[in-house]
């Protein structure tokens, strides 16, 4: 189980304070798409996705982003329990929507790079870290219903 | 989408004549974006070099264990000097951008026989670059710039990786 320190938490919780989550979530999903083309495979039926503009525009790929960062936050404020806030959407994940977890992992770095542009050099190497073990933790239990 | 994939894989392998080996290959809209970024990072290659390998250290502290022999604090001469080379190899890549293979085939022999970094680590690494250059360059990292970037430092690592076995 991944355990978050004092100052982990602090760094984590404050970034995120400052995260416009319906923005955020539609650019980190548009870049999971545009960067990792195959991961469009989910999305059929999001309409029009050929180019990065049309997929960064695209309004299905905006409301779902702020669907999946909203989840985040949900992350954030049960750092001590990932696997149990994920419970459910790991069953989803796994037995209706049937994504492989590699996944979660795309999606969780292109998130901290998204972050990197936003909050430039505020988002220190120790920050990055916090962060990457975050992603790592909903990345593994969002995984952890998979049978 | 089946038809449009199908339309877009042509269009690669044509693109794809002068390569011999199984790597993706960069188109000239990538080039391009990769070029210009790299013009940018160029007037401070050394500084972008330690920074991804602060990045690095401190987000996967396992690739420490490459480094016994340094002395990883922040702003060491040897992390210094070791971030220097790096990112000046990355340079190198970019300023032979048409053919990677033979400007890093010194450094492919080195990884594969000398040093042998686990090939996991690569992606790490290529992410921690990404990020450091997102960071200095929010304006320029656009999505497309990114993507040229993942794409790139992956064509990098696979050159590197290619002797492994």
């Amino acid at each position: 189980m991944v355990h978050f320190t004092a100052e982990e938490k602090s760094s984590i919780t404050s970034t995120w304070g400052k995260v416009n989550v319906e923005e955020t979530g539609g650019e980190a999903l548009g870049r999971l798409l545009v960067v990792y083309p195959w991961t469009q495979r989910f999305f059929d039926s999001f309409g029009n996705l050929s180019s990065a503009s049309a997929i960064l525009g695209n309004p299905k790929v905006k409301a779902h982003g702020k669907k999946v960062l909203t989840s985040l936050g949900d992350a954030v404020k049960n750092l001590d329990n990932l696997k149990g806030t994920f419970s459910k959407l790991s069953e989803l994940h796994c037995d209706k929507l049937h994504v492989d977890p590699e996944n979660f992992r795309l999606l969780g770095n292109v998130l901290i790079v998204v972050l990197a542009i936003h909050f430039g050099k505020e988002f220190t190497p120790e920050i990055q870290a916090a962060w990457q073990k975050l992603v790592a933790g909903v990345a593994t239990a969002l995984a952890h219903k998979y049978h | 989408m089946g038809g449009d994939y199908w339309l877009i894989a042509n269009q690669r392998a044509e693109l794809k004549l002068n390569s011999n080996t199984v790597t993706m290959s960069l188109t000239n809209t990538e080039k391009t974006i990769i070029v210009s970024i790299w013009a940018k990072i160029a007037t401070h290659v050394d500084s972008i070099g330690v920074e991804a390998l602060e990045r690095l250290f401190a987000s996967y502290p396992q690739t420490k264990t490459y480094f016994p022999h340094f002395d990883l604090h922040p702003d060491s001469a040897q992390l210094r000097s070791h971030g220097s080379k790096v990112a000046n190899a990355i340079g190198d890549a970019v300023k032979n951008i048409d053919n990677i293979e033979k400007a890093l085939a010194k450094l492919s022999e080195l990884h594969a026989y000398i040093l042998r970094v686990d090939p996991v680590n690569f992606k790490l690494l290529s992410h921690s670059f990404l990020v450091t250059i997102a960071a200095h360059y929010p304006a320029e990292f656009t999505a497309e710039a990114h993507a040229a970037w993942d794409k790139f430092l992956s064509i990098v690592s696979s050159v590197l990786t290619e002797k492994y076995r």
